[in-house]
């Protein structure tokens, strides 16, 4: 009796799934064929290539800072683009952020939870305002030069350079690359630290030898979750950086209005496809790093 | 503390608290200006709840994510029980695989995708515009369930797994089980996960762009198109209240999530004590 009751509730239980799995099947996987096939789709539905070939053969005339015109593959250098400001505001989310998240993993069990909802708070604010905010900030007739006037000091343009994009895209994104690396810190063993200067680690050889090492697949989700939102953004490129750097999500929201879908498709599989490589390539090389001997 | 990260992390929350600290302050600003403070003042708050179109996407946005939220609430928690019932290791990993999808993806690409897919299927019944309030509530349940399996999960794993078979074995139904038993023992969770779905749905911008029809208008789609012209402090204003309300939400789901923890602390005590 007792065994066909388990059962039951077995089947209760797969019952209860059902729901979630026609759900992510129709919502999850079905959109994702979906933007492949656009990809791979003219107007009319009908097989074609074209679209990729376009993002990578596109050109158009970029103007010089001398007044001179250079023709350029147009996705290739939007792409290229988003890939650099993206690994830059990965960096400076790695530099600022580990030293931060140490300094929470080793503070009092009350002073930690206070600095964790610290860090949360401004992903809690909508980003668009996040962003906004800073311009206001940063222009040319904002508070940072209302500032220097103040002092009698010169005005400083940040504004529509790269520097700006950089910063909002480290501002927005820092909150996931602290939280994951403080998570695998706050729960390290500490015995492990006094062993090691037991056996003669200085400081900085206990962080490099020990800390950091052990840290590793915090770094690794920390760089995950700053880099694809980064190379996928849009919005904090148009109102940071004047328009003039167009990024690879850009492009994309840009053919959206436009409504060309099956090239907005296109740049959004290939954006998938690099992603993904790029994923499988960090895991790879952790794995490599890592834990396969040093 | 040494003094050394004393001022690193005060360098460090500056940096994050700077723009909202300028928001909330010009929010209260007499004067248009966003860099020179005037004089304090209501006046952006009065505005604000004169803006019929503001009020609207508001209404909207509060219903959109009620919706969402009430639905993805529900349809994770059985999914979480579902998924820690599986016995086959395969469909287990597909399950797991699946729910990261939502959250590993960059918006963009979850948006564009199901914007594609509403769009052909509208098109296969002869509609021309297919993107509505519908749309957006499948795209926000889509991008919320994932939140509420991880928050419902973790509490099944930690549950006496003999305890609904015991009230099974002492006369209940499976359903009286699951009501009397393992619904109050994992409640913290969908609690945190309903509100996590909640806060997610309200300040979701890029899905909601691609799937939202011209018709239905929410918050940040509303704040999308107010930041193409210049802004007033009127948006600060709105910001400044959204920042309070999630905040308060925020606020609220770790007091819940600290009672669970103490609980089961208590509980831990209580077995070893009684072990010796």
């Amino acid at each position: 009796m007792k065994a066909s009751a388990a059962g039951k509730s077995h089947n209760t239980y797969r019952i209860a799934l059902a729901p979630y799995s026609a759900w992510s099947v129709l919502f999850v996987l079905v959109p994702l064929i979906f933007i492949a096939f656009y990809a791979f789709t003219d107007n009319n539905f009908e097989f074609t290539t074209e679209n990729i070939t376009r993002f990578f053969t596109a050109t158009s005339n970029l103007v010089q800072d001398d007044g001179s015109t250079q023709e350029v593959r147009t996705y290739l250098l939007i792409f290229m683009r988003s890939l650099k400001l993206a690994v830059i505001s990965t960096a400076v989310c790695l530099l600022m952020g580990y030293p931060i998240a140490y300094i929470m993993a080793r503070a009092k069990e009350k002073t930690q939870k206070t600095m964790v909802t610290l860090i949360m708070i401004p992903m809690w604010m909508n980003f668009l305002i996040r962003t906004y905010a800073w311009m206001t900030i940063l222009q040319d007739t904002g508070i940072i030069n209302g500032f220097l006037a103040r002092l009698g000091l010169g005005e400083i343009h940040i504004i529509g350079t790269e520097t700006a994009v950089i910063l909002g895209m480290v501002y927005d994104y820092f909150p996931y690359m602290v939280l994951p690396i403080y998570s695998i810190l706050a729960k390290l063993d500490g015995r492990l630290l006094e062993a090691a200067r037991d056996l003669g680690c200085g400081s900085f050889s206990v962080l490099r030898r020990v800390i950091f090492p052990l840290s590793m697949p915090g770094v690794i989700s920390g760089i995950n979750m700053v880099l694809i939102p980064s190379i996928s953004t849009f919005y904090i490129s148009q109102k940071l950086g004047n328009g003039k750097f167009f990024l690879i999500g850009d492009a994309i929201e840009g053919q959206y209005v436009a409504n060309n879908l099956h090239f907005a498709a296109a740049i959004a599989f290939i954006l998938m496809v690099i992603l993904l490589t790029v994923m499988a390539l960090i895991k790879y090389v952790t794995a490599r790093c890592v834990y396969g001997g040093d | 503390m040494k003094l050394s990260a004393k001022i690193y992390s005060g360098i460090i929350f500056c940096f994050l608290f700077a723009p909202i600290a300028v928001l909330l302050i010009f929010s209260f600003n007499e004067a248009k200006s966003l860099s020179v403070f005037s004089v304090f003042s209501l006046k952006w708050y009065k505005e604000l709840f004169l803006d019929r179109n503001t009020l609207g996407a508001l209404k909207n946005t509060l219903l959109l994510a009620a919706s969402a939220t009430a639905i993805s609430t529900a349809l994770g928690t059985f999914a979480a029980m579902g998924i820690n019932k599986l016995r086959s290791k395969w469909y287990r990993a597909a399950m797991n695989t699946v729910t990261d999808i939502p959250m590993i993806n960059p918006d963009i690409i979850t948006g564009i995708s199901l914007m594609l897919m509403f769009v052909f299927v509208g098109r296969l019944f002869g509609a021309s515009t297919s993107l509505n309030f519908g749309t957006m509530l499948i795209a926000h349940i889509t991008f919320c369930t994932p939140y509420v399996i991880l928050q419902v999960l973790p509490k099944l794993q930690q549950m006496d797994k003999a305890m609904p078979e015991a009230a099974m074995d002492l006369g209940c139904t499976p359903l009286g089980a699951f009501f009397k038993v393992e619904l109050p023992e994992i409640l913290p969770g969908i609690i945190t996960g309903a509100i996590m779905a909640f806060t997610l749905s309200l300040d979701d911008f890029v899905i909601s762009y691609f799937t939202a029809g011209t018709g239905f208008e929410t918050l940040p789609i509303r704040i999308y198109a107010m930041t193409k012209k210049t802004v007033t402090p009127k948006m600060y204003a709105l910001a400044t209240i959204i920042f309070f309300v999630t905040l308060t939400l925020l606020l609220i789901s770790n007091v819940v999530d600290n009672d669970d923890s103490r609980k089961v602390r208590d509980m831990k005590k209580e077995k070893k004590r009684k072990e010796k």
